[in-house]
């Protein structure tokens, strides 16, 4: 069973809607004692990443985030959270991964924020895209990107610059696009996370 | 590549789609869900419901609604209509709404932008703007473009950009309706000024309207109402034609 991580930052309806639909099962997570009913997790977030770290450890869970060894997946700024900093706020992350979250240049062709489908280009396999062709077709909303690293970068999207759309680093998994929101190929990516 | 988005938008009273709709084979026309859900399988990029209704039990209506679309639709959509400030915006958030839409209210009160831009994230906020020309001037309207105002609609759009819009809706009432295509000189005017993504309405009728607006102007998003509901244009169909023009799209194999 997943837990989601409450930390207050951003809503997570439509998350468990795609849940219920694909018929997974879920829980919250509120505190340290909640972490152990789940077997694996999933950090939501939405809005800035700087507001969005300083309540995660106004919530008292970060070093119990940091030590997880179950499968977890940082979703938009949930997953700039995992990052080492962020340029939205000039913020300290939670640095499992040692890469940055950076902010798109704008200009009239490139605008930010990076808003609607983009390719998700699949740089090695993984069991997190199994049964999504390479090159499908995701819902980005935002005006931070995490920066391609050929160590951590599962997937790769073009935008302005090429950057990473799915990061993954032992148990810890992280997208910034929206699943939840990402038509039946996001619906496979959610079902995929709860079969590892 | 982005691709360049298709939106459906469907007119919502009393929580009940209205305006016909004769394209598939619906079991109930006027249950937005069922339309959204057709949208969604068809290849729709995004879903925007206008809320018309006029009573007092508008916002419950509403979130009731919100909640119906965010358990069964798996693609984004945006709720415009009634927003006037920060509790409503918030009620529709929780409810899974990915956007919200303004347009009378931020003309009434630009600040309401900066409030909700800070409340909730630029990529939140969508200020919807209906423009007609008056002389040589591009003139704000208000109430569907019934009520004119002085504001300058060039100017009232970089204004919305500097106080947080995260996106433009600017739909053109003197080709809204008229399905002569759309303004693209407008459009193309708008579009090279600002670095937030527009979408185009008002004056789709046919696919090479669609194609017209994305070649010419290279705005992000194009939205249309009826010529999606009386299945004038299927989405499959138009996505194909895009494709075929260069027009970077998401294509929908099912």
């Amino acid at each position: 069973m997943i837990g989601i991580i409450r930390y207050g930052a951003g809503n997570i309806f439509s998350l468990t809607a795609a849940l219920e639909r694909l018929g997974i099962a879920y829980g919250m997570v509120y505190n340290e004692a909640d972490f152990e009913q789940f077997d694996r997790f999933i950090i939501p977030g939405v809005g800035h990443a700087g507001a969005a770290m300083h309540k995660l450890q106004q919530s008292g869970l970060v070093d119990r985030i940091k030590s997880l060894q179950k499968p977890t997946l940082g979703i938009c700024v949930g997953m700039q959270l995992l990052t080492a900093h962020s340029e939205e706020g000039d913020a300290e992350m939670l640095d499992i991964f040692p890469i940055q979250t950076k902010r798109f240049t704008d200009s009239a062709v490139y605008k930010v924020p990076h808003t609607g489908w983009n390719r998700v280009n699949q740089e090695i396999t993984n069991p997190l895209f199994a049964n999504i062709p390479n090159g499908s077709h995701f819902y980005f909303v935002h005006s931070y990107f995490i920066e391609f690293n050929p160590a951590y970068t599962l997937a790769s999207t073009d935008y302005s610059t090429k950057f990473s759309a799915s990061i993954w680093k032992d148990n810890f998994y992280a997208v910034q696009f929206h699943p939840e929101k990402s038509g039946k190929y996001g619906e496979q990516l959610l079902t995929n996370f709860s079969n590892i | 590549m982005l691709t360049k988005r298709i939106i459906p938008c469907l007119d919502v009273k009393d929580g009940r789609t209205v305006k016909g709709v004769n394209f598939v084979d619906l079991r109930d026309a006027g249950d937005p869900v069922e339309l959204a859900w057709n949208y969604s399988q068809q290849g729709a990029d995004e879903l925007v419901f206008l809320d018309i209704t006029a009573t007092h039990e508008r916002r419950k209506t509403m979130v009731e609604l919100v909640k119906s679309v965010a358990r069964q639709i798996n693609i984004p959509f945006t709720i415009g209509g009634g927003i006037n400030e920060i509790a409503d915006a918030d009620a529709l958030l929780n409810a899974g709404a990915d956007k919200i839409s303004i347009n009378s209210a931020a003309v009434r009160n630009p600040a309401l932008i900066d409030e909700l831009a800070k409340a909730f994230g630029v990529q939140f906020v969508i200020v919807a703007v209906d423009t007609r020309r008056v002389g040589d001037q591009n003139l704000v309207h208000l109430n569907g473009g019934r009520i004119a105002t002085e504001k300058d609609t060039f100017e009232w759009i970089l204004e919305a950009e500097r106080r947080g819009a995260g996106e433009i809706l600017l739909t053109s009432m003197d080709h809204d309706g008229t399905k002569g295509g759309f303004d693209n000189v407008f459009l193309k005017r708008v579009n090279d000024a600002v670095h937030i993504p527009v979408i185009a309405s008002g004056g789709a009728g046919s696919v090479q309207h669609f194609v017209d607006v994305f070649e010419k102007t290279n705005v992000d998003a194009a939205l249309a109402a009826s010529v999606f509901h009386y299945g004038e244009i299927l989405i499959p169909d138009l996505k194909a034609i895009l494709g075929r023009h260069q027009v970077a799209v998401r294509q929908i194999f099912n």
